[in-house]
């Protein structure tokens, strides 16, 4: 097996192991922990009070432009990180190509600026 | 070279590796909960903390796993049970994910990625998701808007991140943490290296953005919005009890400490003391017994690092949600673009 996919199954092991760690407190604590549920208990909690409605009521959610935003500057992320790695290599071309690069996104982050798409309504 | 892959087995080096992990993700999150938040928060505070269970409190841990464990685990009835039940999991797999990059000496890693920064960034992001399913699988609406508003300011804040990264991957000339060690401790700073380079010192602005991104991605306040007490009781956390509420507990700590590594690779020098103190030029001449004490002075500065993320979150008032946005936005993105476009201008002037 190669060492690329050795320290990508390395990974995998990791994973198990939090699953194994997290299930088996888990189960620990199923063995000395009570179980006797009513319906009290069971209602989401809002204060003590009875709860209003349905827990999946409709509420405005004020975060999709900031998501919009985060995809297109994450990937913008995956194009900086190969030229910063190797950026002796491309030299004052590869800066300057960057540097357009950059400006342009600034440019977006500006016009949503404008927009007063940042503003937290 | 691997220390590891010479004598041993494949199962027994993998065996080995995830002892170490279990150590490198437990043992800080152990050492911040008593030391920080048990013991430094109380003096903070002007009283004692723990004293009863063990010598000033030491075993209070022990205790306190002792009293989750006897606690009832309650879903409430209208939650989605198989979600609701797998979210704490999720947290706890991203940071066991996370500490997988982090080198501790020159043979003790666990992995050698390439792109390890990379690597580090994608993982980091899982725990959003664990966070969005508790809060919608709830069904409770303060679980609900606090899960938006963590996942709101963990991608706000996810971008300085990158950014701030950026500048070290520039001047280190790669993605490996390994060579980013190497970089700062055979390092120059204008021709004096008797401290190699740290990038604590040539990226500071870099530093402060990625520690300030690490406080709000661990959501510690002043960036505690999504689990504001006083309005949303305990976020995405309020209908978790028992165990289930405890591993987050765990991974929140947990993960404090394996971001504290993070940053003390990326800006303090990692493992590595200067290479010139002993006349080392690679990292293939490095000792034997840096193995040893790599992951001491790692430790040593992941204390330093969450001390001060620790005594922010003891000090600031929390932000209002708006100027949490606003914050990463207009003020964090900006300077993290131009601190990079600045770093590589300079690294390809010079």
């Amino acid at each position: 097996m190669s060492e690329f996919l050795r320290d990508y199954l390395t990974v995998v092991w990791f994973g198990a192991t939090a699953l194994a760690v997290g299930g088996l407190l888990l189960g620990l604590a199923a063995l000395v922990r009570p179980s006797n549920p009513n319906p009290d208990k069971l209602v989401a909690y809002e204060s003590g009070v009875d709860p209003v409605g349905d827990g999946w009521s409709q509420s405005q959610i004020r975060y999709y432009v900031f998501a919009l935003l985060f995809v297109i500057f994450d990937v913008e992320a995956v194009f900086l990180f190969p030229w910063a790695a190797s950026i002796e290599r491309y030299g004052t071309f590869g800066l300057v190509a960057m540097l357009i690069f950059i400006v342009l996104l600034l440019d977006g982050l500006i016009y949503a600026w404008k927009r007063g798409l940042l503003r937290w309504v | 070279m691997n220390l590891l892959a010479t004598d041993i087995p494949y199962w027994g080096q993998s065996l080995l590796r995830v002892l170490g992990g279990l150590v490198a993700v437990l043992l800080p999150a152990g050492t911040i909960v008593y030391l920080f938040l048990f013991k430094m928060m109380s003096f903070m505070q002007s009283r004692l903390g723990p004293m009863e269970a063990g010598p000033y409190g030491s075993m209070q841990l022990l205790a306190e796993v002792g009293k989750w464990m006897q606690k009832e685990d309650l879903a409430p009835a209208a939650a989605d049970h198989r979600i609701f039940k797998m979210a704490p999991l999720v947290v706890l797999v991203s940071t066991f994910l996370l500490v997988v990059v982090i080198p501790f000496g020159p043979d003790a890693w666990f992995t050698n990625f390439s792109v390890g920064v990379f690597y580090g960034l994608a993982v980091a992001s899982i725990s959003v998701l664990g966070i969005l399913i508790a809060g919608w699988a709830s069904a409770n609406k303060y679980s609900l808007l606090g899960g938006l508003r963590a996942a709101g300011q963990l991608i706000a804040y996810e971008l300085p991140m990158v950014l701030a990264t950026l500048g070290v991957v520039i001047q280190a000339g790669s993605m490996n943490l390994q060579d980013i060690v190497v970089a700062q401790n055979t390092g120059e700073i204008f021709g004096f290296s008797g401290l190699g380079n740290p990038y604590i010192f040539t990226q500071f602005i870099g530093f402060l953005i990625f520690m300030i991104a690490v406080q709000a991605e661990l959501t510690q306040a002043p960036f505690d919005m999504p689990i504001a007490e006083s309005e949303l009781v305990s976020g995405y956390m309020t209908e978790y009890s028992g165990f289930r509420f405890l591993i987050f507990f765990i991974a929140e700590f947990a993960t404090a400490g394996v971001f504290a590594l993070i940053a003390s690779v990326l800006f303090l020098g990692g493992w590595g003391i200067p290479f010139e103190w002993f006349g080392w030029t690679s990292v293939d001449d490095v000792d034997n017994w840096m193995n040893l004490a790599g992951p001491v002075i790692m430790f040593t500065k992941m204390l330093v690092l969450t001390f001060i993320i620790m005594w922010v979150r003891f000090s600031f008032p929390r932000f209002r949600e708006d100027q949490l946005q606003t914050f990463a936005w207009k003020i964090l993105i900006p300077l993290a673009l131009a601190n990079t476009a600045i770093t590589a201008t300079l690294k390809v002037a010079f």
